[in-house]
């Protein structure tokens, strides 16, 4: 399975246009709410600040909400382990899997004693994140 | 200039920007009032909206990834595009069951039926392929074909509410997505153990019985099912499991059931081992023991052991090792593989505890048995 997205186009740039002017607007307004308070204006400023952070809130959240969805369109390929052991002597390998393997399958010959080893496990590791413990 | 208006919520509204928030605030209050459940209805659809795209390129990757797996393994002189096709739109009735009386029977032929269809079809687009390849192939197509239908579903939703504008449609899909892209994503995530045969979760039992059973003689008992004779603890154990490494479930049901009459009845106890889902919050790879007969899938094979073990009154124990549902169809994780010893410990130690020396005991490793011989 490939493991990148085909190259869809999911937000146009006339979008992201859109969301670029909201963002100089609200940062006009932001200024233009400071100068207000700064000239005494408290009213006219308070306006000015509640357009411009509420705009501006907006348009982030927009933005990154586009942004969001591209990794979310791909499959993380897990990285597949193989361990060979020997019975005999408990000699232990492990290394990356390859095709073919598969569990209690005769390895090769084991390189301390002789012995044919065998494939005692095939796995994958998962990291997983710090949770909450209830 | 502007006539006095009462204060408003931000202060006097006595300038033209004063005015202009008042008058957006009405604006906001009509339009959520009169608009305001189909605003709700626009941002469930566009959820959906978003969750369906992400099932279209599953569903596409399922599909480009059967029809290249097809091509390296089968080496088919056709083109197999449209029989991969035609295979992902394939249906199975179950039967009516207006009379339940006997309708296990008719579901085992309906499952056989598909089984010997879905195996033909795969012979016929892989022709160079073995048939631990075929089987392989089959439990890929079929996850192709799950994540198919998954995709033609919440569309069938997502358009028809489109179309109704209607809450009730939309907010049925909606309510079942995230567990529906959990199911879709487990799936998705199966289809490389299939590519490349790998051990999946599901196969934590077989795994458990493999282990057991490596190093003694076997044979084949039922339908893809090995047995074999292991002296364990003073006991004799016949343990089974589905015949690997390919991609099988075998028919255990089958299986345990011509042990149990070719010793006449005369099993002391019988141990059933599967991968069952946890519940969040649980850690992979716990272990729980119980009584019953731990056989997932249709329920057709638990039917049987159920009913021969009722007949001769055969006590049933089982083991159950813990897993999501996407760890039971993605590549084995570690600590179930971990797990698969400590279940054999306990299984020693439940036939210690349970039966006496020179009793026979069934073992029974349930599960695909994916890149797990034996």
């Amino acid at each position: 399975m490939s493991e990148k997205a085909p190259p869809k186009r999911i937000s146009s740039s006339f979008f992201l246009a859109i969301i670029f002017i909201v963002i100089a607007l609200s940062v006009i307004a932001l200024f233009q709410g400071m100068t207000a308070f700064i000239d005494g204006r408290i009213n006219e400023g308070s306006y000015y600040i509640v357009i411009g952070l509420g705009s501006l809130a907006l348009s982030a959240f927009m933005l990154f909400q586009t942004k969001r969805a591209m990794p979310q369109l791909m499959i993380e390929p897990e990285r597949v382990s193989t361990t060979i052991l020997c019975n005999k002597c408990g000699f232990k390998n492990l290394r990356d899997f390859q095709r073919g393997d598969y569990i209690l399958k005769e390895a090769e010959p084991c390189p301390k004693c002789n012995e044919k080893m065998m494939i005692a496990s095939i796995y994958r590791e998962v990291k997983e994140k710090e949770k909450e413990s209830f | 200039m502007f006539p006095a208006v009462p204060q408003g919520l931000f202060g006097n509204p006595q300038d033209l920007l004063g005015w202009i928030m008042q008058i957006a605030w009405l604006l906001m209050f009509m339009v959520m009032i009169f608009w305001g459940q189909r605003i709700q209805m626009l941002t469930m659809l566009r959820e959906v909206g978003g969750s369906l795209k992400r099932l279209e390129f599953m569903k596409d990757e399922g599909r480009k990834t059967a029809i290249s797996t097809i091509k390296e393994i089968g080496k088919p002189k056709e083109d197999p595009t449209a029989r991969v096709d035609q295979f992902l739109e394939y249906v199975a009735f179950p039967p009516v069951d207006l009379d339940p009386s006997g309708i296990v029977w008719k579901l085992e032929h309906v499952l056989d039926v598909r089984d010997i269809r879905f195996k033909d079809d795969v012979k016929r687009m892989a022709p160079e392929a073995s048939e631990s390849q075929i089987n392989n192939l089959e439990n890929m197509l079929e996850a192709a074909l799950l994540l198919n239908i998954i995709h033609k579903v919440v569309r069938h939703f997502y358009l028809l509410g489109k179309k109704t504008m209607s809450l009730y449609i939309i907010m049925q899909v909606q309510m079942v997505l995230p567990l529906l892209m959990q199911e879709a994503k487990a799936i998705a995530s199966s289809l490389r153990a299939f590519t490349y045969e790998q051990p999946i979760g599901d196969g934590a039992g077989a795994l458990v019985a493999a282990k057991l059973m490596y190093g003694h003689e076997k044979s084949k008992i039922a339908k893809d099912i090995v047995m074999a004779k292991v002296p364990l603890e003073g006991r004799t154990a016949y343990v089974l499991k589905a015949e690997g490494p390919g991609g099988n479930v075998g028919k255990p049901g089958d299986a345990i059931k011509r042990i149990i009459e070719e010793n006449d009845g005369k099993i002391a106890t019988i141990i059933t081992v599967d991968a069952a889902q946890k519940l969040e919050g649980e850690k992979p790879g716990e272990i729980a023991e119980g009584i019953g007969v731990a056989i997932g899938g249709p329920g057709v094979d638990a039917y049987k052991v159920d009913e021969t073990l009722l007949k001769h009154k055969i006590p049933m124990d089982a083991l159950i090792i813990k897993e999501s549902l996407g760890d039971s169809y993605a590549q084995m994780r570690k600590e179930i593989v971990d797990a698969a010893d400590v279940a054999i410990e306990r299984i020693k130690r439940l036939i210690l505890e349970r039966t006496k020396v020179g009793d026979s005991v069934i073992i029974a490793g349930i599960g695909n048995t994916v890149g797990i011989g034996q």
